[in-house]
């Protein structure tokens, strides 16, 4: 007779399924909050958009700007500097990308990126490397005149951050 | 292994004590009458030095934390503080920094000792496993102390460690700054660093807790490797084992405390000294020695592998090399457990650690010219030796002949 009570559904394995759900999703919400307060606080994501005037910032000089914490490079390209990186083929790119995908039109002379390299977050030295543009000195990547990955464990371009102009002298970061 | 207690209550305390909580029995079971095997050699003693290591981090650990601040514009002054202001507080930082050193040097001895004696054969699998966990635990948490004086070398370890985790597909930026509280490493960073540095400790020595009582199961390995048969193969682990024990911890002091009292900062990088610039990085970025070769491997793999990129793929090799250990008692899958009697496994066990060492090396070097393709090459030897070397040489070794019992190899050596 246990056998065949074993076999059938009853009331019971009903309520203990039940219980049993109720008691993990319950688990589940008590955990996330535990989890969540590691994300970014408030405080944090309030310095999430910045102006930037470009004032002063002469041709073929950078500046390194803080951005959410991160390092923002904005570099006044030289005319070499611009034609180097349009005369690039694809073909010879990791991370494919035009230089006017990297760049606003009618600014082609500014480029905005993110100062971590792609690898494993060091800033790469300016000015430095085969390619004119910079160098990470950690693992080796390097970068061209528009920051896309030419050599090197980076797997993707510099990150080019969400920017607009503003005015011709004026950019907003985020 | 595990005899009947010898064990009776004494006193009229004793046995209430007994009947209740029996404490003592077990100690005199564990620490006192263990029967273990008679011929360990020294190498075995570095499980005891390693307990002590473990007391010193605890001890100085705690300590330190009472004068630290975990807070980006305090933390580098605070850890100066400490050294010159603080009573005796130059000294016990000098142990603490040392100490991590230290016991990176006991753990490697150890688990190299485990694998040229097949300690992590059958019937002691869990033992080894449980020792992995212990070593992957001392790597998280000694990185996380590591970044609590807010140094160059510090804030960018931490930048470039965490990053790994952004290499994980779809998850990684959310996971990246959940990991980091905020958008790159910075003060939420710092806290929790120091929150998970104090507490990682007590976890390691819960599961140090577990792998003695993993090895007092089947009981110690030994160098013939051949089982414990009766009791003329061993000996009460007190006062033999204890006092050979406390020797080798006292020698092993020696060298400690030169450092610690005559060149604190030698095995430390200079840049370090210099506080956290999240806008410059090192020129050259190191990690401490004892994580070089493994760093090794993951600066090695600067290439594409179908459609997994470099960065992935540096991070499957970086892990894939420490999760591979977890395997190791399945990959070789000789019945001999000695390397004393494997001929050849000797010759590729020299070759393995010799590797590692060359690993060790690499780590430190520039990623460029003729160091990149050295690391890949020692990258692939080291997988190369546990997937393929240990695996056909378990089936096509001939070993040499075993002794029948421990007590006839020690008696052989001694009339020989």
């Amino acid at each position: 007779m246990a056998t065949e009570a074993q076999h059938s559904t009853t009331r019971r394995d009903f309520l203990f399924v039940a219980t049993g759900a109720v008691a993990g999703v319950g688990a589940a919400a008590t955990v996330w909050p535990l989890i969540n307060q590691m994300n970014p606080d408030a405080s944090t994501l309030a310095v999430a958009s910045i102006e930037f005037s470009l004032n002063g910032i002469e041709p073929g000089q950078s500046v390194t700007i803080l951005w959410r914490g991160l390092p923002v490079f904005v570099r006044n390209r030289t005319p070499e500097e611009v034609a180097e990186a349009q005369n690039v083929a694809l073909a010879d790119l990791k991370d494919p990308q035009t230089d006017a995908e990297r760049t606003k039109e009618g600014h082609e002379n500014w480029l905005v990126m993110i100062a971590n390299c792609t690898h494993l977050g060091c800033i790469p030295t300016g000015e430095s490397g085969e390619f004119d543009g910079w160098a990470c000195p950690c693992h080796g990547s390097q970068f061209d005149t528009a920051g896309r990955i030419r050599k090197g464990p980076a797997p993707t371009n510099l990150v080019v951050p969400p920017y607009e102009f503003v005015s011709d002298s004026l950019i907003q970061i985020g | 292994m595990s005899e009947h207690s010898t064990y009776t209550p004494g006193s009229g305390i004793e046995k209430w004590l007994d009947e209740r909580l029996p404490i003592i029995r077990f100690s005199k079971e564990h620490l006192m009458d263990f029967p273990t095997p008679k011929n360990l050699n020294y190498f075995w003693t570095f499980g005891a030095i390693l307990v002590m290591c473990l007391g010193i981090q605890i001890v100085t650990g705690i300590i330190l934390a009472m004068h630290y601040t975990p807070n980006i514009g305090l933390a580098f002054d605070s850890v100066e503080h400490i050294r010159r202001n603080v009573n005796g507080g130059r000294m016990i930082q000098a142990f603490h920094a040392v100490g991590a050193s230290m016991f990176f040097v006991a753990v490697y001895i150890h688990i190299f000792r485990g694998m040229y004696f097949g300690s992590y054969k059958a019937p002691r699998e869990i033992l080894w496993i449980l020792g992995v966990l212990i070593f992957v635990l001392m790597m998280a948490t000694a990185f996380m102390g590591y970044v609590l004086p807010w140094g160059q070398m510090s804030g960018w370890a931490a930048t470039v460690i965490t990053n790994i985790f952004e290499a994980i597909p779809v998850l990684g930026t959310p996971l990246l700054e959940l990991l980091r509280g905020g958008f790159s490493v910075g003060n939420p960073t710092l806290n929790r660093f120091f929150s998970l540095h104090y507490l990682l400790p007590f976890v390691i020595a819960a599961v140090v807790a577990l792998h003695i009582w993993a090895l007092h199961v089947p009981g110690n390995n030994n160098p013939t490797g051949v089982d414990v048969k009766d009791s003329r193969d061993t000996l009460p682990f007190h006062p033999y084992y204890t006092m050979k024990d406390a020797f080798g911890m006292v020698v092993f002091l020696i060298p400690f405390v030169w450092f610690a009292f005559f060149a604190p900062d030698i095995l430390g990088h200079p840049d370090n000294y210099i506080q956290f610039n999240s806008q410059i990085t090192p020129a050259h970025i190191v990690p401490e020695w004892y994580f070089l070769p493994f760093y090794a491997i993951l600066r090695a793999i600067d290439f594409n592998l179908l459609f997994i990129n470099s960065k992935l793929l540096g991070v499957i090799f970086f892990g894939g090399s420490i999760v591979i250990l977890f395997l190791l008692p399945w990959l070789d899958t000789s019945k001999v457990r000695s390397g004393n009697f494997r001929p050849m496994f000797k010759w590729f066990y020299w070759l393995f650690v010799v590797n590692f060492i060359g690993l060790t090396y690499l780590g430190a070097q520039p990623a460029d010219g003729i160091y990149v393709l050295l690391s890949k090459i020692c990258t692939a030897y080291y997988f190369i030796h546990f997937i393929v070397i240990l695996p056909v040489l378990s089936r096509i070794e001939k070993p040499r002949p075993l002794p029948t019992s421990i007590s006839e190899s020690v008696l052989a050596k001694s009339h020989a």
